[in-house]
């Protein structure tokens, strides 16, 4: 029963809601918006949980004095500081002034754009180091590579705005965007799509059991 | 030492020394370099323009800090644009870390440039609701249903706002402005295909190409892609914003790679050669 | 032509008659053209209703011909109302502006009688309503009728995967090509356990609601399992609590499979953080302090996809990547030894597992794959020739 119940549930479900994107009749619709619903709350929970696993693995890793433990009592004083600022300041506790948002703009926003920022450099390191020509394949690419990165910045219009319209880096960037880069990724949508699709009808059918547990 | 050899075992912290010095230069002395709307761009200031003056439109910024850089610019130039029309705007938010930042931004805006205009009755920010696709959903039955209260815990169902506003029927365009998921492919496959609400977006950079096929079938009416979308948006409209200042550094930037790709490949084949001899 | 009540003033006393008289008429006309000119506009006619189709039966479409004074831009706005009987009470349902004449209105009861009006409304008032249309019921459908393709392809589909599924059982195990990265797990697993060190398993960073996740996972069952063969640590930090309580079954339920239950470690799987960027700064503290010598990123992946591979390269480990996530397809290509691109994720488990069932299923994703292409080709074909029913039974609402 610990298996067959879920598993029942999951094409029950499954089926049902595949079944109301055809059928707008009230006996299907509304029990479906209703999942719906239920799918919100759900996921609002789950942070819930979340936030306990994170004190309960932290706690033992501060606990048996494991390495990195200093940063594990940093990450659930920051934790725990910001849901009591928070829980204290209520409904409101994002508007100016508060010490929420205080929080927010001084520390999560900052470090959070500053990681976003480390990109930029990843991506020159990568490029220089990675992106090899050993087929003409690659030599396509390459091409069409530099002309999208360089033609979508301005410094492109400075060096080739002097030609035709035709002949710019923009124009041809905006041409391979539009068409080859375009059909390709049609492609690759619809077959990800249809991948999308084939695993659905796994799991609602029965046949991929991994999301249960590890037994068979 | 070879220069190829030298080239070769760089340490990757020059490139990232480089790389920092090349972006922070155009920002201490601007390069104004000049900027051309491309037809994405210009067909969401198109489309914004026809929507009629005094509409109520749904806006979703659905980012988070780590997209500042090129949200930002986009939300600031998109809700002149639509308040410039008189439109009253909707704001939701579908990134749990981005109410907080969407509102400073809306405040902004409103407070030094749009003063007159009174939150609840002119914008309303209806904040963060978990659930993701399930919120779009959610807004198709009705959006005080789904958003009960607004960013500052205020009953939506009272605003002068909101009055008359049902379901995604009350607007007359989305304009979506989105740095992954929940975002615009969410949108566009929840929302404009199921209710056929015509919508523009706002993406990052790295996303765009995915969304040219929607531009292409006219499920988007218009894309702005990445900070280089938003600084054409931005000259679309006469404005020198954030994104506009952001392009020159952009330019450098993109350069730099693009000189480290062919970099890498002639001290590669200066090797091969070598090997070969 | 009514009067607008505004009495007429009294004759001037020791007036000529003469005067008087043309006096009193030039008022009069007067009186008649500003009455013209005051007077609200001409009611709508000819309204008419339909049932929304495809819909519960929530609502009704409405249209009706413009007020003769709309070309003369007297109407502002028409005005609709509805009551449950002819004589009303009548409630406002909405207002549109004069270049409309149509509404839906979505906020009726299915199965229940209603009555419309629609007046216009114009600067000098409103005009009583021409004519009452009903009784007009809402039906809720029981098949929307715009997917029948949509319905179509998913009953080709279901077809197709169980006929390869019965032919699997059947004994006649359909042909998977060989896909390079994930026979290259088992090259990183083996050679994490000849290094001595660890195996970093990322199962992408969205919930359990995305595929992705579900056939990241799925891959994680294997992994565990080769981990527990050879006796290899493995690392598994996850984004959301869902997957984490699953990524805990999936590595248990693998050294369970390999009979290695006692070498379970309980904090193998840890739960990090569903923000994106403090994920990732968990992810390669992990990978720069207990340099694992195998990376599997197996899931969905976003900005942080070139962060965690160029840390991860920078550790000299063997990595191996898969995502649908087509953007971060080219960063993973670039940083890591083997990259499965796409479908091939979603491949994966039925490739490991060997399973006729699931391998039957890749098959019948394949045939509609055929399917699909032969559509698109016929429809450039016919669109190309100004034929549009096939483009057009295509189109969902």
């Amino acid at each position: 029963m610990k298996r067959e119940l879920p598993l029942f549930l999951t094409a029950v479900i499954g089926i049902f809601m595949i079944l109301s994107f055809f059928v707008p009749h009230q006996l299907v619709s509304v029990p479906a918006d209703f999942l719906q619903q239920c799918a919100v709350i759900m996921v609002a929970f789950g942070y819930v949980l979340g936030g306990a696993n994170v004190l309960r693995v932290n706690f033992d890793g501060i606990y048996k004095q494991k390495p990195g433990w200093i940063y594990k009592i940093v990450l659930v004083v920051a934790l725990i500081a910001t849901v009591v600022v928070g829980a204290v300041e209520g409904p409101g506790f994002l508007n100016p002034g508060t010490r929420s948002k205080w929080i927010y703009d001084n520390i999560y926003s900052n470090m959070s754009a500053t990681m976003f920022a480390l990109l930029a450099f990843f991506i020159a390191s990568a490029a220089f180091r990675a992106f090899r020509i050993r087929t003409a394949e690659a030599g396509l690419l390459a091409v069409a590579a530099l002309i999208v990165m360089l033609g979508r910045v301005p410094l492109s219009n400075a060096l080739t705005g002097w030609l035709p319209e035709w002949a710019r880096l923009q124009t041809v960037q905006e041409w391979i965007m539009e068409f080859p880069q375009n059909a390709a990724k049609r492609a690759i949508l619809m077959g990800a799509a249809l991948g999308v699709m084939a695993t659905g009808l796994r799991v609602i059918l029965g046949l991929e059991r991994s999301y249960l547990s590890g037994e068979d | 030492m070879s220069l190829a050899t030298f080239f070769e075992k760089l340490d990757r912290r020059w490139i990232f020394l480089a790389m920092g010095l090349l972006v922070l230069f155009p920002l201490l002395f601007p390069l104004a370099l000049p900027l051309f709307v491309s037809s994405p761009v210009a067909s969401f200031v198109k489309a914004v323009d026809s929507i009629p003056d005094g509409s109520k439109v749904l806006m979703s910024c659905d980012y988070d800090p780590s997209g500042i850089p090129e949200m930002v610019p986009m939300t600031r130039t998109a809700l002149r644009h639509l308040l410039d029309k008189k439109c009253k705007v909707i704001i939701t938010v579908l990134w749990n870390g981005g109410p907080g930042l969407v509102d400073k931004v809306v405040r902004k805006v409103v407070d030094e440039e749009y003063p007159d205009l009174k939150y609840g009755v002119d914008y309303v920010n209806l904040g963060y609701k978990a659930g993701d696709e399930a919120v779009m959903v959610l807004m198709g039955q009705g959006i005080v249903n789904a958003f009960p209260k607004d960013y500052r815990g205020s009953d939506t169902r009272s605003m002068p706002i909101m009055r008359g506003v049902r379901d995604y029927s009350s607007f007359p365009m989305l304009v979506n402005i989105s740095s992954g998921y929940p975002g615009t492919k969410e949108w566009v496959q929840q929302v404009q295909a199921r209710f056929h609400l015509p919508m523009v977006a706002g993406v990052t950079a790295v996303s765009a190409p995915e969304f040219y096929p929607y531009l292409q079938s006219g499920q988007l009416l218009g894309l702005l892609g990445g900070m280089a979308g938003a600084a054409e948006y931005e000259k679309a409209r006469g404005e020198k914003g954030s994104a506009t200042r952001g392009m020159d550094a952009q330019s450098l930037a993109h350069f730099f790679v693009a000189f480290c790709i062919l970099l890498g490949n002639v001290v590669q084949w200066t090797k091969r050669r070598r090997a070969g001899a | 032509m009514r009067a607008c009540g505004v009495p007429a003033p009294a004759p001037a006393p020791a007036a000529p008659p003469g005067v008087t008289a043309a006096l009193v008429a030039v008022l009069f006309l007067g009186l008649i053209v500003t009455a013209a000119v005051a007077a609200p506009p001409e009611p709508p006619s000819g309204l008419v209703w339909q049932d929304v189709p495809n819909d519960a039966g929530r609502a009704v479409m409405l249209e009706w011909k413009p007020s003769p004074a709309d070309s003369a831009r007297r109407v502002t706005a028409y005005v609709l109302e509805r009551a449950t009987a002819p004589g009303g009470p009548w409630t406002f349902v909405d207002s549109v502006t004069a270049d409309k004449h149509e509404k839906k209105d979505q906020g009726v009861r299915r199965n229940t009688e209603y009555y419309y009006r629609v007046t216009a409304s114009g600067p000098d008032g409103l005009t009583p309503a021409l004519s009452v249309t009903g009784p007009v019921m809402a039906k809720s459908e029981w098949f929307n009728r715009t997917r029948w393709s949509v319905l179509v392809a998913i009953a080709m589909f279901f077809a197709f995967v169980l006929w390869f599924i019965s032919q699997a059982q059947a004994g006649k195990k359909p042909f998977v090509r060989r896909i390079p990265g994930i026979d290259a797990i088992e090259e990183a697993v083996g050679r994490a356990t000849e290094m001595g060190r660890g195996v970093l398993f990322v199962p992408g960073i969205r919930d359990i609601n995305d595929i992705q996740t579900v056939a990241g996972l799925v891959i994680l069952e294997s992994v565990a399992r080769l981990t527990a063969k050879y006796e290899t640590p493995i690392t598994v930090p996850v984004t959301y609590p869902i997957p984490f309580t699953i990524a805990e079954e999936m590595v248990k339920g693998g050294y369970l499979h390999a009979g290695r239950a006692d070498q379970y470690d309980p904090n193998s799987v840890r739960f990090i953080s569903p923000e994106q960027f403090a994920y990732v700064a968990a992810v390669t503290g992990i990978m720069l302090r207990e340099r694992p010598a195998a990376h599997i990123f197996m899931g969905a992946f976003y900005a942080e996809s070139l962060l965690l591979a160029e840390t991860g390269f920078a550790t000299g480990a063997i990595q191996v990547a898969a995502t649908a996530n087509v953007h971060q397809l080219p960063f993973f290509v670039v940083a890591c030894d083997y990259t499965l691109i796409g479908e091939e994720l979603y491949a994966a488990s039925a490739y490991l597992s060997g399973d006729p069932k699931l391998v039957g299923s890749l098959k019948g994703g394949d045939l509609l794959k055929i399917a699909a292409i032969i559509v698109v080709v016929v429809g450039c074909v016919l669109e190309s020739g100004h034929i549009h029913w096939l483009t057009q039974w295509m189109v969902t609402q």
